[in-house]
């Protein structure tokens, strides 16, 4: 079949023509560049923390009245307060470990700087990698779940306690394996010495872990997701918060019991709804917005779709019902069903196509413009290609209806006058 | 001449239902996105203090070195040191001046046993109150010589007075914050300005109210617990003393374009009295913004927020744009019918306002239906746990504001298709027969 005849129908039509193209182009634009930020949410979403998350939770809690950690004594005393509670966290049946800890993956609370290979450097100066820090005990790596890949566990000998304000940078400290290889490349960073935040005193690298993810899940932690040093070290302040890893299956009972034995232990304390966290918990509300947009948009993608098929399946059926009578002649003349069937398929393909090449254009513009004024990445192009054979696979599917009744029409409809 | 065209409309519309019903879904789905999106931005966007935020301004210095890294937390200094705070405080330059800061505390009152309740509140200096016009059901704020001497006062919103002392105000009783004992001089009336303009805004501005005050001073002197960001540069720890911390947020009150200019040259002097000290080492940049220009350039609707936004409307467009294509479906349809009317003396106008008013009948159906979504759309939102979602909800504005959309997107649609409509001639369509 010549597409001429096609061409010099369409030319009749044109304001049909015209709304089915523009209307394919802005629905292609709108759901190549929404589908890509449903992707990119999803992968957001699926980061692995590097922790085993299951039967994980985490307690915080705050001191009533207990001594600030301005003095020797009142660090003694906090620390004190701090070992009584762990002692006793380690010894219910239900628990398998237990470690002080300042934060967690996702949890968006975080302590972060900067780690150089020279003294008292410039932390905000270029060149220095950034970090967050981790503070815990020698249960840490075990109650995280973390993989040491190289060097050694902390050891209870290791591991100091301060005051929150107290600056004294640790000895010994692990990091994750980007930190090391970045310091280090090519070499093993075991046992080398590098400065935290500044600092004119080394420290020394005794393990390296394969992966740590950092508590921060803003776009600011972009650069330094995976940038974690554990430092063996309980930080008496007036607050703690306990890392606690549950025997499979009890970690209910284990969080059930929490509140009132830790104010059996000391009731000079405040635990609110929140102090006691399954990392489930902490995960979904890291990620729930991500997962409420990645809904949201899949859910105008469809109606979108739907809403481009319907108006074509409505111009399509104005359109045959208009030439009823030429398409009897047509079939008078010796057209088959088929040919009927094909013309309004080509006729279609040919507006579906166009409007389509026009929205990948209108596609790549949105991305611009989405990345200038939000926080996006280029589109990949595969995104805008599929998107390009969806909707014209679309414009096929929703002119299929029409199209079948068209070639349907009697060849006596030529003979009728209207 | 209207009801009948409207009569006309009515049965053209019955006539083809799958037709109809299929514009005034696209239509309602169309309005109904749009409209619950722009509710929630207009509730987030909406001024917190209107009668007041003309006159507040929030000073921007920027003490950080001048290479600020890319991984650097970009709002750093948004908000002040100590020093700097207090430098700012005690020169008075401005009608009023607060500093500020969040504050978590345990509190509790002096009955013995009595268990501990864990609040968020802030801690403020004296013209915080009177700046911010916050209103007071018994007692009030405190005074500079209060902040000075550093006194052990604090006022309550109306509900932790509530759980504190029940319903009578607890004026002159005392609460054990932390280990210490504080005067209660004030009791709020309701007071939960949304956003939280003054708190330091990164992220969550929404939902948040504050369960007490007190003074800043007084806070620092007893080492009480504070809530936000604390960004440091340099070596030497993370001391809320230092003048290498940022940590306070301050605003200030200025009546007239003079006293905004004499406030900028004060802060562009006092910028270049401290590089003289060594500090500040960038070029003198101050800035004041406005209580609104400070919410945009902070960001207060999150960028999550206003994508959505955007794909709201862009699927109206989507819609309108295929409504004009089923609308000139519709009326070319009915081809016959127009020529018969012209050759029986109609004139284009009368054709054209035939056509229009039968687009305004979808406009209405469609307004309705996306009313309907809409509420469904916000009751959705309200379900969601963030800080905003409670305010999502319709005022009679944005009421009106849904079917003028609707109507006039309509209208705007049906517009090229009734023009097309009128313009047929009657003879050629009447030869045909």
């Amino acid at each position: 079949m010549t597409t001429h005849p096609i061409l010099a129908a369409l030319r009749k039509h044109k304001a049909g023509v015209v709304l089915i193209a523009l209307q394919i182009a802005l629905t292609l634009a709108i759901v190549c560049n929404a589908i890509f930020i449903i992707g990119q949410r999803i992968e957001r979403v699926h980061r692995v923390t590097g922790i085993d998350e299951s039967n994980l939770f985490l307690v915080t809690q705050q001191w009533v009245g207990a001594p600030d950690g301005d003095d020797a004594a009142g660090v003694a005393k906090l620390d004190n307060m701090q070992r009584e509670d762990l002692a006793a966290l380690r010894n219910l049946p239900d628990v398998a470990s237990v470690a002080p800890i300042n934060s967690l993956p996702l949890l968006n609370s975080s302590w972060n700087g900067a780690i150089s290979l020279k003294p008292g450097s410039e932390m905000r100066k270029g060149g220095n990698t950034r970090t967050t820090f981790y503070f815990g005990d020698e249960q840490m790596l075990s109650t995280l779940g973390v993989r040491l890949v190289a060097g050694r566990a902390f050891t209870v000998a290791d591991v100091q306690h301060r005051s929150m304000h107290d600056q004294t940078e640790p000895t010994v400290v692990i990091v994750t394996k980007p930190i090391a290889d970045k310091l280090f490349p090519g070499g093993s960073a075991v046992g080398k010495a590098m400065y935290l935040d500044g600092s004119t005193v080394p420290t020394t690298i005794i393990g390296v872990i394969e992966r740590l993810q950092v508590p921060g899940t803003g776009s600011w932690t972009n650069t330094f997701a995976y940038n974690a040093t554990l430092e063996p070290l309980r930080i008496d302040a007036n607050y703690s918060r306990y890392v606690v890893r549950a025997k499979p299956g009890r970690m209910e009972a284990a969080m059930k019991a929490m509140p009132s034995l830790l104010y059996k232990i000391n009731p000079m304390r405040v635990l609110d709804d929140d102090s006691v966290k399954s990392f489930a918990d902490i995960r979904a509300a890291a990620y729930r917005a991500d997962v409420g947009m990645a809904i949201l948009m899949g859910v105008v993608c469809l109606v979108l779709l739907g809403v481009t098929a319907a108006g074509i399946v409505g111009l399509t059926s104005f359109w045959v019902g208009q030439r009823h009578r030429q398409i009897g002649v047509r079939r008078a003349l010796g057209a088959r069903k088929i040919d009927i069937l094909h013309y309004f398929q080509i006729e279609n393909l040919m507006i579906a196509g166009a409007g389509a090449l026009i929205g990948v254009a209108l596609a790549v513009g949105l991305n611009a413009w989405l990345m200038k004024h939000f926080e996006m990445d280029r589109i990949p192009v595969v995104y805008v290609l599929v998107g390009l054979v969806a909707l014209v696979a679309l414009g096929q599917a929703a002119v299929f209806v029409p199209a079948r009744r068209a070639s349907n029409v009697s060849p006596i409809e030529a003979t009728r006058a209207v | 001449m209207f009801a009948y065209y409207l009569d006309l409309a009515l049965r053209s519309l019955r006539r083809n239902k799958v037709f109809t019903v299929l514009m005034v879904v696209c239509v309602g789905l169309g309005i109904g996105a749009s409209m619950t999106m722009i509710t929630v931005v207009h509730v987030m966007s909406d001024d917190p203090l209107p009668e007041r935020s003309g006159q507040l301004y929030y000073p921007h210095i920027d003490p950080w070195p001048a290479p600020h890294g890319r991984s650097t937390n970009p709002h750093a200094s948004d908000n002040l040191t100590l020093p700097d705070a207090m430098n700012l405080l005690r020169a008075g330059r401005a009608p009023g001046q607060a500093a500020m800061s969040g504050a978590a505390i345990s509190i509790h009152s002096e009955q013995p046993n009595a268990q501990p309740l864990l609040e968020t509140g802030h801690y403020v200096t004296a013209d915080f109150f009177s700046m911010f016009g916050v209103p007071f059901r018994a007692g009030g704020g405190w005074t500079h010589a209060d902040d000075e001497r550093h006194a052990r006062v604090i006022a309550l919103s109306s509900a932790l007075n509530r759980m504190l002392f029940g319903d009578s105000p607890g004026i002159g009783r005392t609460v054990r914050v932390g280990d210490e004992d504080f005067r209660v001089i004030g009791v709020l009336d309701d007071w939960h300005p949304q956003p939280m303009f003054y708190a330091d805004v990164n992220g969550r501005a929404f939902g948040r109210s504050d369960a007490f005050f007190l003074p800043l001073q007084t806070a620092l002197d007893l080492k009480l617990d504070f809530r936000g960001s604390l960004s440091c540069h340099g070596d030497g720890g993370d001391d809320r003393t230092t003048d290498r911390c940022t940590w306070l947020q301050f605003w200030v009150k200025l009546e007239n374009p003079k006293q905004v200019s004499a406030y900028m040259q004060f802060l562009a002097d006092y910028w270049r009295q401290q590089q003289a000290h060594g500090r500040f080492p960038q070029s003198v940049d101050p800035k004041l913004y406005r209580l609104m220009d400070w919410l945009a350039y902070k960001n207060v609707v999150p960028g999550d927020v206003r994508l959505q936004l955007w794909l709201a409307l862009g699927f109206l467009g989507v819609c309108m744009v295929d409504i004009v294509g089923l609308l000139l479906a519709k009326f070319l349809r009915r081809s016959n019918e127009i020529s018969v009317r012209r050759a029986l003396g109609a004139r284009r106008g009368q054709v054209f306002l035939q056509f229009g008013i039968e687009s305004a009948v979808i406009g209405v159906l469609g307004g309705v239906l996306g009313l309907a979504i809409a509420e469904l759309g916000l009751w959705s939102v309200r379900q969601r746990p963030d800080g905003y979602a409670q305010l999502a909800s319709m005022d009679v504005s944005m009421l009106m504001g849904t079917f003028l959309l609707a109507i006039g997107g309509s209208v705007l649609a049906g517009l090229l298709p009734a023009w097309r409509a009128c313009r047929i001639a009657p003879a050629i369509q009447l030869k045909a027969h």
